[in-house]
């Protein structure tokens, strides 16, 4: 029988099935349930209807360039880590409408102007990782505060939920550890799984993550399941060989070395292509573009996705401003381990290991900060 | 991180930060083969009457269809009837932007950035070092002083253009030197008729004799002009912290969150376009950055 709702900031064990009984509550709460799954070999995140969709016995190996699903023979449905996809895309759409300018009686004098999107969806989100959700508070910065807000993205991130599964089996690239963002998720979730091998543990980190518990049989977690939580999470934290020593002495480091000789190095190998930039959870630049329909009296304002690895993103009337890829790629790690810092307070990278695991050049960022590092340039 | 003054746009930012206020061209000036001032009204008079600015920021000008473009306002912050936008006819929203001729609208938002901080160095020689479209940024300072002459010591304005027809705001030289600007304006080629001097603007500074204690510069142009021009005023022993430049940056949302206009931590859109020598001195020193 269902008992009252267990606290926010508590700690219950249910059985894996009922899991289930979860997505089903959160479904008649209206939210569309989104969630990693296995399509055409390779893990993506999409509509999640029960806990079938989920990548059940898979695990991911990840190297630079090189990701691969194999199956583990276990019950669990967390332990494939964050695929080429990122979840800001349900916040932060890789293509948005900003507003529509429509003629009225044909009158290029007369525009009617709607603005951004009418309809907000509600997202409830899981398995995103500790790492996800850091890079979703570091997007919360950027669109969320200061004096601007941006609206598409107010309305889509404060009708979320966030279900975070903790981390119990990280990855070669993954280097959460040492950007303080992981295996176990601190803070700003509503709910937060550790998954077990009978059970999940569930922090309860909101009121909107209690709601969400309201048809399921629980328990309070005992000593011994905490155990078992921090254990796995021991043993996570001791499966991370990646490491970024001290990245906050990167702001001044970075920028002290803009003409260090290893930018034209890695600038040889790097393709400029921008899969870095795509698959990051924090990267938020993004670009404007009208276009007309047929006949002409309707002109959509959109915003897309854009990297700074595109030639077009420097460009102002006199030329390109950041002409070549050393550059470009310049720009984009002094950005993340450097300028960031001084932007927002944190780094802009999470740990996630996803710009290592997706570049096609095999690049390994960390290994590109450790030759900046290592010597002055002459 | 130290920013200049930056006054409040007009958009409403608690609603949609990207939705533009439509304004109507009224007056159209050719200042040279290329380069035109469009004068802007408000259609909403409520609006025209409420919108001001401070010397050196920008709109973002847009055309249903083309886009938006960052533009300097070239007019005087008291003139409270029309706003003005030089612009060198470079791409596809600014040649879209006249073709649609006296009477035509469009949308603006703004005005975004920081100024010129020329309230700030009363007292100061005032070393204005402007090339081609780098000037129409930099006239809202040359009317402040005419309206506040006394406030300054020696004021010098150093421009150049490519030729002498490329010359902008001609009509307006006497006027300058009346109210005791001095004007030193180099071409990079011409033919006999030129009697000027011919050169690029850092080297007027050759000539210069600037008191130190006393001198401030304030430039815009080609960015290779604007790294010699702090160079010589360096040179001339002219403080970091009385240097003051205006950068050209893809700039699409004007507050910081599209991310094209970086250099370094700043959001030249934001923290900019004017920036101290001071702050950026060092990011501007490397190449592509």
């Amino acid at each position: 029988m269902p008992k009252k709702s267990p606290g926010i900031g508590s700690t219950i064990v249910i059985l894996k099935p009922q899991l289930d009984t979860i997505l089903t509550t959160i479904n008649n709460l209206d939210y569309q349930v989104e969630g990693p799954q296995i399509k055409d070999f390779s893990v993506v995140l999409g509509p999640i209807h029960s806990l079938a969709d989920l990548p059940k016995g898979y695990q991911s190996q990840e190297e630079p360039g090189k990701y691969t699903l194999t199956s583990n023979g276990k019950e669990n449905y967390f332990d494939v880590t964050s695929g080429s996809h990122t979840w800001k895309k349900y916040f932060f759409p890789p293509k948005s409408q900003l507003m529509v300018f429509q003629q009225e009686n044909g009158d290029s004098s007369d525009w009617i102007t709607k603005s951004a999107e009418e309809e907000t969806p509600r997202y409830a989100l899981i398995g995103a990782r500790p790492c996800d959700l850091a890079g979703i508070q570091i997007q919360d910065k950027i669109f969320l505060e200061g004096e601007r807000c941006d609206p598409i993205y107010k309305g889509r991130r404060g009708n979320s939920l966030l279900i975070i599964a903790n981390c119990t089996e990280p990855c070669d690239t993954c280097f959460c550890t040492s950007m303080g963002t992981g295996p176990k998720a601190k803070d700003g979730f509503d709910l937060a799984l550790t998954e077990l091998n009978d059970h999940f543990l569930i922090e309860i980190g909101s009121d909107a993550g209690q709601k969400a518990l309201a048809d399921i049989e629980w328990e309070s977690a005992s000593g011994y399941y905490i155990k078992e939580g921090d254990l796995a999470i021991e043993k996570a934290v001791n499966k991370i060989k990646s490491t970024l020593q001290e990245p906050e002495r990167l702001a001044i480091e970075l920028l002290e070395n803009l003409e260090h000789p290893h930018w034209d190095d890695v600038a040889a190998r790097c393709l400029s292509c921008g899969s870095c930039t795509l698959v990051c959870p924090t990267c938020f630049c993004w670009d404007s573009t009208d276009k007309t329909l047929l006949p002409g009296t309707t002109i959509i304002r959109e915003r897309s996705w854009d990297s700074c690895f595109n030639p077009d993103y420097s460009y102002v009337a006199h030329g390109n401003t950041r002409p070549n890829t050393r550059a470009r790629y310049r720009q984009w790690l002094t950005h993340k381990f450097a300028s960031w810092y001084e932007q927002n307070g944190t780094a802009g990278c999470v740990g996630c290991g996803r710009c290592i695991t997706w570049c096609p050049a095999e690049i390994n960022h960390l290994d590109e900060i450790a030759a900046i590092r290592e010597g002055e340039p002459s | 991180m130290t920013v200049l003054t930056t006054s409040k746009p007009l958009t409403d930012f608690s609603s949609d930060p990207m939705l533009p206020t439509w304004a109507e061209i009224v007056k159209i000036e050719q200042e040279a083969p290329g380069v035109k001032t469009y004068w802007l009204k408000f259609t909403d008079p409520k609006i025209q009457k409420e919108f001001s600015f401070k010397p050196g920021q920008f709109n973002l000008l847009s055309v249903p269809g083309y886009g938006e473009a960052a533009i300097s306002i070239s007019s005087d912050p008291n003139n409270k009837e029309t706003i003005g936008h030089t612009i060198r006819l470079a791409g596809n929203v600014t040649q879209a932007i006249d073709r649609l001729g006296v009477g035509g609208i469009l949308g603006l938002r703004g005005p975004f950035g920081s100024s010129w901080p020329i309230k700030d160095l009363k007292g100061k020689d005032i070393y204005i070092a402007a090339g081609g479209i780098g000037l129409p940024p930099l006239r809202p300072v040359i009317y402040h002083i005419i309206e506040n002459r006394a406030d300054y010591g020696k004021v010098i304005l150093i421009y150049g253009a490519r030729t002498p027809d490329d010359l902008q705001f001609t009509v307006e030289y006497d006027e300058w030197e009346k109210a005791d600007i001095e004007l030193m304006v180099c071409v990079d080629s011409c033919d006999d008729t030129w009697t000027g001097l011919v050169g690029v603007v850092p080297m007027l500074f050759y000539s210069l004799r600037i008191n130190p204690k006393k001198g401030a510069l304030l430039t815009c142009g080609p960015e290779i002009m604007i790294h010699f021009a702090a160079f010589e005023a360096i040179a001339r022993r002219v403080p970091r912290e009385r240097i003051f430049v205006s950068l050209e940056k893809n700039m699409k949302c004007g507050f910081g969150s599209c991310g094209h206009c970086q250099l370094g931590p700043y959001f030249v859109c934001k923290d900019g376009p004017v920036f101290s020598y001071e702050q950026i001195g060092t990011y501007l020193e490397v190449e592509d950055f």
